[in-house]
């Protein structure tokens, strides 16, 4: 007994008697919080990824439903639906960031030639105030003017134009999701390179004046290469979001007539699984969102660090 | 600044200023039409009439939700959450980022904790897994399933980690060598610097938890329990107001249309009340946050 009170006294001694460890115990205790949190609500669900190998039966719990290996893989990967719902995400997603940076771009650069500061500002605020707003509560505007009674099917027929089913044709929908995004998130998105445009020189755009440049080529010769590096930068990461085709946009906007092109995988898993039931199989799907989508996030902060020195630490 | 005034130049200017406002007004219009639309009545409404400008104006949609008992119970739910949400977020946020901002000398384990917080950034289990993990805590139906989730949340604690990477090492120093604990250092030295990205980030929370609604439908099993986005979200769906037929709807001048405008307006207020004050930190404070040492 005395040994083993010696030999862990020791111990005791060697770790907590420390003067390094006492003063740094109080840095452990302030992550307590993030990791009981981190641990309760991020790790525990990945833990039960482990769903994805059963067939999940909410009467025999996590430990009782019977365990499948693969099935539910391989139902994923021959289900036409699946891959389906794989192509909408990617198609909504894709158009989704190169709209939205396009946009983002061209307005920042358009704000930048304005010169009347109040004017500048206010179509800043204003630009940007769409980004906070839930989708509950734009998506119920967009429900409610985009109708085909709606207001702006209203405007197109004044024009003396066909109206067009924003949301009740398969064809247009994504087209909408993708314009509406671009009209809620451009203002927010203009903000990181209206900052770069103000870091570029404006000695270079007064020498660039003195040479006789024209406007056009001071945006072209001077303005775009000072934000090029931010556009790399965006790109890049925008990579990683390639699976999420906006969960919260699509599942206020869409409707039964446009599942053959609006319905993404995050729409479809909590049909399946929580409207439908099939627990696994709605896990596994998403699984494969989780996995492929952590693949496409590294390689984007890897080319954002590669191409533009970019590190979140 | 050399300017020199080109007929292209001129003709450049008017186009950009005219298709800014085009723009802005773009933003804008679609919230004043359903302004328009709340305030306009049961005819005027039903017809399709209503553009920028109330018909037959009328506050009976408004009056509606005011007596509308499961309204306002959910607007409290909505503040109830944001608050309490945003209070234990704020709570957590620099506790963490603290530790994590020490740059040599670091202490054993630090890196760790990175990767176990980016891990969570890059992955995660998904709905079903997230959802059974509630549902076996037996937070369905409170107000927990809603406020902790989330609470640790890793582009906030790296924002607030930047910034204290970004206070002179001076003053962290000069306490050190004066004795100061850790604690010491955070509580009395570090959070008192930091109130500019404190505002930010309660902002950030507060609108974020005012915003969410799918959580709401995903948790709350009483419509009674929701948030008030949540329940805009049923009143969404719903094609109608199933409490009141429609002979009353006329009556009272309300329609479903009419009656959804006004909630959604109603929703929008707070957002549109710390708006000013959000666009006057979150810029700075997302600068503040991208700024490496």
């Amino acid at each position: 007994m005395a040994v083993i009170a010696g030999f862990g006294g020791r111990i005791w001694q060697k770790t907590f008697g420390n003067w390094r460890f006492r003063r740094n115990f109080p840095l452990y205790l302030m992550l307590v919080p993030m990791l009981i949190s981190l641990a309760v609500f991020n790790y525990a669900p990945m833990y039960g990824l482990l769903i994805a190998f059963q067939e999940y039966d909410p009467l025999l719990g996590f430990k009782g439903s019977p365990f499948v290996g693969l099935l539910q893989f391989q139902r994923l990967f021959s289900d036409p639906d699946v891959r389906n719902v794989i192509r909408n995400t990617v198609v909504i997603a894709t158009g989704k960031i190169i709209l939205g940076q396009l946009v983002s771009i061209g307005f920042a650069l358009l704000l930048n030639e304005v010169r009347v500061r109040w004017y500048k500002r206010s179509v800043q605020t204003i630009s940007y105030v769409l980004h906070f707003v839930s989708w509950v509560i734009y998506g119920g505007i967009l429900l409610d003017v985009l109708r085909l009674s709606g207001i702006v099917n209203r405007a197109i027929a004044a024009l003396g134009l066909q109206p067009v089913s924003f949301l009740g044709n398969p064809r247009v929908f994504p087209l909408t999701m993708i314009v509406t995004d671009a009209f809620k998130g451009f203002g927010f998105g203009a903000i990181i390179y209206l900052a770069a445009l103000t870091s570029i020189d404006p000695t270079l755009h007064e020498a660039a004046a003195v040479d006789g440049a024209t406007r056009w080529q001071r945006i072209r010769y001077v303005t775009l290469p000072g934000i090029a590096p931010t556009i790399v930068l965006m790109t890049s990461l925008s990579l990683g979001s390639i699976l999420n085709a906006g969960f919260e946009q699509i599942l206020v906007l869409y409707n039964q007539v446009v599942y053959s092109t609006g319905d993404i995988i995050d729409t479809y898993v909590y049909r399946a699984s929580l409207l439908g039931y099939q627990f696994s199989f709605g896990t596994a799907v998403g699984m494969f969102k989780s996995v492929v989508g952590f693949g496409l996030l590294s390689l984007s902060y890897w080319l954002a660090d590669r191409f533009a020195n970019y590190r979140i630490f | 600044m050399v300017e020199e005034r080109t007929l292209g130049s001129v003709l450049f200017d008017i186009f950009n200023y005219a298709f800014l406002a085009i723009v802005s007004l773009l933003c804008i219009l679609p919230f004043v039409h359903i302004l328009a639309v709340s305030l306009s009545g049961y005819f005027a409404v039903r017809g399709d009439f209503v553009t920028l400008w109330p018909i037959d104006f009328t506050t009976a949609n408004y009056e509606e939700i005011v007596r509308d008992a499961q309204f306002r119970a959910s607007f409290l739910i909505s503040v109830a959450r944001a608050l309490g949400g945003t209070a234990i977020t704020l709570l957590i946020t620099p506790l963490a980022a603290y530790p994590l901002s020490l740059e040599r000398p670091g202490f054993p384990g630090q890196q760790v904790a990175k990767v176990i917080l980016i891990l969570c950034m890059f992955f995660s289990g998904g709905l079903i897994p997230f959802y059974l993990v509630i549902t076996g805590l037996g937070m369905t139906n409170t107000l927990w399933a809603l406020i902790l989730p989330g609470t640790a949340n890793g582009f906030f604690i790296i924002i607030m980690l930047n910034y204290f990477r970004g206070l002179p090492r001076e003053i962290s120093e000069a306490a050190m060598i004066d004795g100061a604990s850790h604690l010491d250092i955070l509580f009395r030295i570090y959070l008192p610097l930091s109130r500019p990205v404190l505002a930010t980030l309660a902002l950030f929370s507060a609108v974020n938890h005012w915003n969410s609604w799918f959580d709401g439908i995903l948790f709350m099993r009483d419509v009674s329990r929701m948030p008030l986005t949540s329940y805009l979200q049923m009143q969404i769906i719903a094609a109608t107001s199933q409490h009141l037929n429609p002979l009353v709807q006329q009556k009272l001048q309300l329609t479903h249309r009419g009656l959804v405008s006004a909630q959604v307006f109603v929703a929008l207020i707070p957002i549109l009340c710390v708006y000013p004050f959000l666009q006057r930190y979150f810029i700075h404070g997302l600068t503040l946050g991208s700024v490496k040492g």
